[in-house]
């Protein structure tokens, strides 16, 4: 009689399933069509378009001043820093110079925006490969951060506190000194992320050495931000394009050469030192003056084409405007970090287990609204 | 800090030298600088591969970074938009390719050349019906499968009054 137990006689199969668009790790509705064999990954497919809202289509019927709003509801963890891309490439292109306070200003809120970002991204991460407590310690600092923009900016997550020539409003009293406060807070906390996550041992071998991507795939692939920096491509906005105060300020750009899912999450955490940094070099130095320049009520840009790029917490973020002289863009579009990177992804999940593809996809830092648009 | 920055930009071509050299590899490229803050070259539709793998593959040139891939509709004419980056000179161009054929325009795909355009061309065909030839996967990315037209061409009826109002 033939033995059915041989191991030869298992018939290994490729098979489809499906993961989101409602699922915990996707962080948003995305979905996943995944081709595994046994564990590993053989394929991955985003489907996109869940939350599809046609940003672009509507920036077309609106304003210059309408659609700065628009863009807080793409990736609403750099919400002030992708209005500030669109106050710059309208300010460029009416050849408007802001005042000095507007610049460091903007940088501050932007700074104190990407450590929000990367606060609740660690809190996350944490989450997504079983450690349920950093959710709450990212939490509670991001708290103090949320508590600064609703006194100075009248909201917490869509700030919409920059204007083309300036800002909405002038900073509260209290901004500079709660700002401190928390700056001398968070850097006695941040040193407790590192004893909590960053040297667990279970935590380092879910991440070390998973989903590498090589530098040669992160230029290909477009991939910017921490995801391109922890494969060694250094591509930090701030130092290659300075914008606002980022020309005055002193910092390292945070460069890993592992390219692996541990590199991407240590890009972050020294990010999260280097705009603290930042901000402490800037908080006792806000020059006195206007908080923004008239511009005029209806803003007509010149005809011409005209591309801001900033380093948003995700990466780089362009706006490509095409101006045909009238008071709303011809064709407006957004070059989302988060589009390039999540290309990558397949790259970079091929190969591995397929419990290692939530810890992938926590590193890439995914926002899909800044996908969608 | 000057000096930090400066490091950044090695070897980076200025604009002139850089049409100097492109011009040199084809007679039929139109250069501008005009209404832009780059370097535009428009490059016919059946010379645009070649163009852009060698912009790539050119050791002076080497614009291996494409930031940005962007559909067009000028009016009458469909196009697409190239945005590149040299992460070696740091130098950056924008390349332009139009066609009039609203029926059916082509290009070819550029994914071989940089893996990111896969999702880029997927979008431009999304949003605008441009076909890329060799392109692994050309499908409708966010828009539902089944629906009708291309929403961001100029003369696409917006029947359900979506968007404008």
């Amino acid at each position: 009689m033939e033995t059915t137990f041989e191991k030869n006689s298992f018939k290994s199969e490729e098979y489809f399933i499906n993961m989101g668009p409602q699922h915990p790790a996707t962080h948003g509705v995305l979905r996943l069509l995944l081709t595994i064999d046994g564990e590993i990954i053989k394929n991955v497919e985003p489907d996109l378009g869940y939350i599809h809202r046609s940003i672009e289509k509507m920036c077309e019927r609106d304003s210059y001043q309408q659609i700065v709003h628009l863009t807080d509801r793409m990736d609403y963890l750099s919400a002030h820093i992708n209005n500030e891309a669109v106050c710059l490439a309208v300010e460029n292109a009416l050849g408007l110079e802001v005042p000095e306070r507007v610049k460091v200003i903007r940088t501050i809120i932007a700074e104190l925006t990407r450590l929000a970002s990367h606060q609740l991204w660690w809190g996350v991460m944490g989450m997504d490969v079983g450690a349920l407590t950093t959710y709450f310690y990212g939490f509670r600092d991001r708290e103090m951060i949320n508590d600064i923009f609703e006194e100075t900016c009248g909201a917490r997550l869509t700030m919409n506190y920059n204007i083309p020539g300036g800002l909405m409003f002038d900073i509260h009293p209290n901004f500079v000194q709660r700002t401190k406060d928390f700056v001398a807070h968070f850097k006695t906390k941040l040193p407790e992320y590192d004893t909590l996550l960053t040297g667990n041992v279970i935590f380092q071998k879910r991440t070390k050495g998973v989903g590498i991507l090589t530098k040669e795939d992160a230029i290909s692939f477009g991939t910017s931000g921490p995801v391109a920096r922890a494969s060694g491509y250094s591509c930090d906005v701030r130092k290659l394009h300075p914008y606002s105060a980022y020309d005055r300020v002193n910092f390292n750009e945070a460069l890993f050469t592992e390219g692996d899912t541990f590199a991407r999450y240590r890009v972050r955490i020294q990010e999260m030192w280097e705009s603290l940094a930042i901000i402490e070099q800037l908080i006792d130095n806000i020059p006195e003056g206007d908080y923004k320049t008239a511009t005029n009520a209806v803003i007509k840009l010149p005809k011409g084409e005209f591309y801001q790029k900033v380093e948003t917490a995700r990466g780089e973020l362009g706006v490509f405007i095409v101006s045909d002289g009238k008071k709303n863009p011809y064709r407006l579009k957004f070059r989302s970090p988060g589009f390039s990177n999540l290309s990558a992804l397949k790259k970079m999940a091929v190969g591995s287990k397929l419990g290692d593809l939530v810890a992938m996809m926590a590193t890439l830092d995914i926002v899909v609204p800044d996908i969608d648009r | 800090m000057t000096d930090l920055i400066k490091v950044y930009k090695i070897n980076s071509m200025t604009n002139s030298d850089l049409q100097t050299l492109i011009s040199s590899w084809n007679s039929e490229l139109e250069f501008s600088e005009a209404e832009s803050q780059f370097l535009n070259i428009t490059v016919k539709p059946e010379h645009l591969h070649e163009l852009l793998s060698q912009l790539k593959s050119n050791t002076e040139t080497s614009f291996d970074y494409l930031f940005c891939l962007t559909g067009m509709d000028w009016g009458t004419d469909l196009g697409v938009v190239y945005h590149l980056e040299s992460t070696t000179h740091r130098h950056q161009l924008v390349v332009k390719v139009k066609t009039s054929d609203r029926e059916n325009p082509t290009f070819d795909s550029v994914c071989d050349i940089w893996s990111t355009a896969e999702f880029h061309e997927m979008e431009v065909f999304d949003y605008f019906g441009i076909k890329f030839n060799n392109h692994p996967n050309l499908k409708r990315l966010f828009m539902p499968k089944d629906w009708v037209g291309y929403p961001l061409r100029k003369d696409y009826v917006d029947e359900v009054n979506m968007i404008i109002k």
